[in-house]
């Protein structure tokens, strides 16, 4: 029997149109800048409390996948996977309204971070037990069978989530029931501070997808287009109910775990061998050489990126904090939910 | 008016509820073509399709997660546990993912886990266990413990309705058991109200599930003795009929808790604390608690039978307390 795993090259297809590849620059530059705004400028400024994590680095992972996604599809991003909120038509002041713990941000200040989740929009957060979501996504996929339609849902997870019991019994699951879901592991070299020589045996962890049953593919996921191709084909499979696949994308994380790690068991030369490879550096470059976009064009995407994030800033920061009376309110959905009132 | 045992009462609801809602689904291991470990759901899978009715590979974990996914979507999962010792594997799933999500984004999940618990069949330490108090401590979860057909089938009836996650405890001692007469006619017994099993004056037993009997089994013992004694079945857990506790706290004076789980985080010690904190004046004995004790649920027959409260340890507790 021949093996499922698939080794990808280069998209062999022509690619996205233009107007797409301008859309997924604009998304990787302000998935860039928001988080940069978020961990480097606020968090540091005290205005954001508690962890703060972000997918500097991988950015290409959640823009080429996420650009899919379509109406009834679902996304169960990694908390390294800021481009999937905005993507879904999350906004910035609603995103960073949460971030500042805002009355009127998506959480209502129950959450931190990105954990917002959004059912119109398609978004499940993320819990921080890892790994949890891989289960939940079979569940969304089972709910897509029902309806008769032919969703998708996405799932991203770190390397370091597969360790987990949990990616194990659904990617089982999945692959037994032919559920639509596209298994996207971020593969970032470092779990917090534990190197993949730690954390796994195998060479690639798409190698694992043969033995569930499913097609394990290999991506540069520092290639915003190689990620863009990868997942089509596995999304198209699985609207064709032909059952998940397991996308492992090779990528850095070029930060800490999170702002208040300073990621010194990270050798330097690795992490300059990863700037040289940053995925937004390289697609503008690729652009720019297509001459896809110019240079004008780039200049004023960054300048309305920069003014969206100061909007979305000033808002967060003039809007409400939730009274803490409020911390008791919500905890079962009933009549009268205090989650249908009006902030 | 039909008698029907309490796992075929169960059954009905459930039957019922499917048949109500196309949006209710069954999930779990041996549930379809086996029709389940204790046949709960037995000929559903002919009835209803195997779109509902769906086996899963063993990963407990992965069950509650995909109930979850399919809960949020809009659909009604009901989780079989083969057994509730089981329910440990999907733990993590039920307390940090399901029980939170309604308090974290806003979104309902309306889900059922239901399960055989509960010791008395020498099923030994992990075919035997109470561990209903591990989710009663979780906000966000509803704990269900019925102890009669009736209200088994009107409590499995009120929790697929819903919208929150609900823990549904089925005793198996009682499965085939306890018969009582339910009705043919759509009803549903409200999640958190108490029912008083047995009315009397001077000593109230509070307890729940498969206790109850034994509380009545004492109950009528005392009687003999002269002692008037109530009984008090929670039915709920999470949340409990707090004011059905303190009215027969009020009324008796007198109080034994009383639960086959074990003694230390057992639901009597809530208990105890509420009655201390808000009927304090009206008692004239200690708080009393009948328990299992802290160990595991041993196997060999003399084990657990030392293991498990009975009417004669009820009995001893409340000649005692009835002549503080």
């Amino acid at each position: 029997m021949p093996s499922l795993k698939i080794q990808t090259a280069k998209p062999k297809t022509a690619g996205p149109e233009p107007a797409l590849l301008e859309r997924m620059l604009y998304y990787l530059k302000l998935t860039r800048e928001c988080e940069h705004r978020i961990e480097r400028v606020l968090y540091r400024q005290g205005k954001i409390v508690g962890g703060v994590y972000v997918g500097r680095g991988q950015e290409a992972i959640g823009v080429g996948s996420a650009i899919h996604l379509g109406p009834g599809d679902v996304v169960l991003p990694s908390h390294r996977d800021f481009s999937s909120f905005v993507i879904r038509g999350f906004t910035l002041r609603e995103i960073f309204c949460n971030w500042l713990g805002r009355a009127n941000g998506p959480s209502r200040g129950r959450e931190n971070t990105t954990h917002i989740g959004s059912l119109e929009r398609g978004v499940i957060p993320i819990i921080s037990p890892l790994g949890d979501t891989l289960p939940v996504a079979c569940g969304v996929a089972i709910a897509f069978r029902r309806r008769g339609a032919k969703n998708v849902a996405l799932v991203h997870f770190g390397e370091g989530t597969t360790s987990r019991g949990d990616v194990h019994e659904a990617m089982n699951m999945a692959a037994v029931m032919k559920l639509a879901v596209i298994f996207i592991c971020n593969n970032n070299a470092y779990a917090y501070s534990t190197a993949t020589n730690k954390q796994y045996a195998v060479k690639d962890l798409a190698d694992r997808a043969p033995g569930y049953g499913m097609p394990g593919v290999v991506v540069d996921g520092n290639d915003v287009l190689d990620v863009h191709q990868v997942v089509s084909e596995a999304i198209a499979r699985a609207r064709r109910g032909e059952g998940p696949s397991f996308i492992e994308c090779k990528t850095f994380r070029m930060t800490g775990h999170s702002a208040h790690d300073a990621a010194e068991y990270v050798p330097e030369s690795l992490k300059e061998e990863w700037a040289r490879k940053d995925p937004i550096q390289r697609f503008e470059k690729l652009l720019l050489d297509r001459k896809l976009v110019s240079k004008a064009q780039i200049s004023n995407m960054e300048k309305k990126i920069r003014q969206e994030i100061d909007d979305a800033v000033a808002f967060a920061e003039a809007s409400p904090l939730p009274e803490g009376t409020t911390a008791v309110e919500g905890v079962y959905c009933g009549p009268n939910c205090w989650w249908e009132r009006p902030v | 008016m039909p008698v029907l045992t309490h796992l075929e009462a169960i059954k009905q609801g459930i039957w019922e509820e499917m048949e109500r809602d196309a949006a209710v689904f069954l999930i779990g291991e041996d549930i379809a073509e086996y029709g389940g470990a204790f046949k709960v759901t037995a000929g559903m899978l002919e009835k209803f399709g195997a779109e509902r009715v769906i086996d899963t590979p063993i990963s407990e974990s992965a069950i509650v997660g995909a109930a979850v996914g399919s809960a949020l979507m809009g659909l009604r999962p009901v989780v079989e546990m083969q057994f509730m010792d089981f329910i440990a594997c999907g733990f993590d799933q039920i307390v940090n993912m399901a029980a939170k999500i309604h308090y974290r984004w806003g979104a309902k999940v309306p889900m059922v886990i239901r399960g055989p618990s509960g010791a008395g069949v020498h099923g030994g330490p992990y075919h035997s266990q109470s561990n209903e108090m591990w989710f009663v401590h979780t906000p966000g979860l509803k704990v269900v413990v019925p102890a009669t057909a009736y209200d088994a089938k009107g409590l499995i009836k009120a929790a697929i309705r819903d919208d929150n996650p609900v823990i549904f405890y089925e005793h198996k001692f009682l499965y085939r058991r306890i018969k009582d007469e339910v009705p043919e006619e759509d009803y549903i017994v409200p999640i958190g109200k108490a029912a008083v099993r047995r009315e009397g004056t001077d000593l109230a037993i509070i307890t729940y599930g498969a206790m109850v009997w034994t509380a009545l089994d004492a109950a009528a013992e005392m009687e003999k003795e002269g002692v008037s004694v109530e009984v008090v079945d929670l039915r709920s857990l999470l949340p409990y009929d707090e004011e059905a506790v303190l009215a027969s706290v009020r009324k008796c004076s007198k109080v034994i808790l009383l639960h086959e789980d074990t003694r230390i985080g057992g639901m009597a010690g809530e208990l105890a604390a509420v009655i201390s904190e808000k009927a304090f004046d009206d008692l004239d004995g200690p708080i009393v608690r009948v328990t299992a004790p802290d160990t595991p649920v041993p196997f060999s027959p003399p084990l657990e039978e030392y293991f498990l409260p009975n009417a004669e340890k009820v009995v001893n507790a409340a000649r005692k307390l009835a002549a503080y």
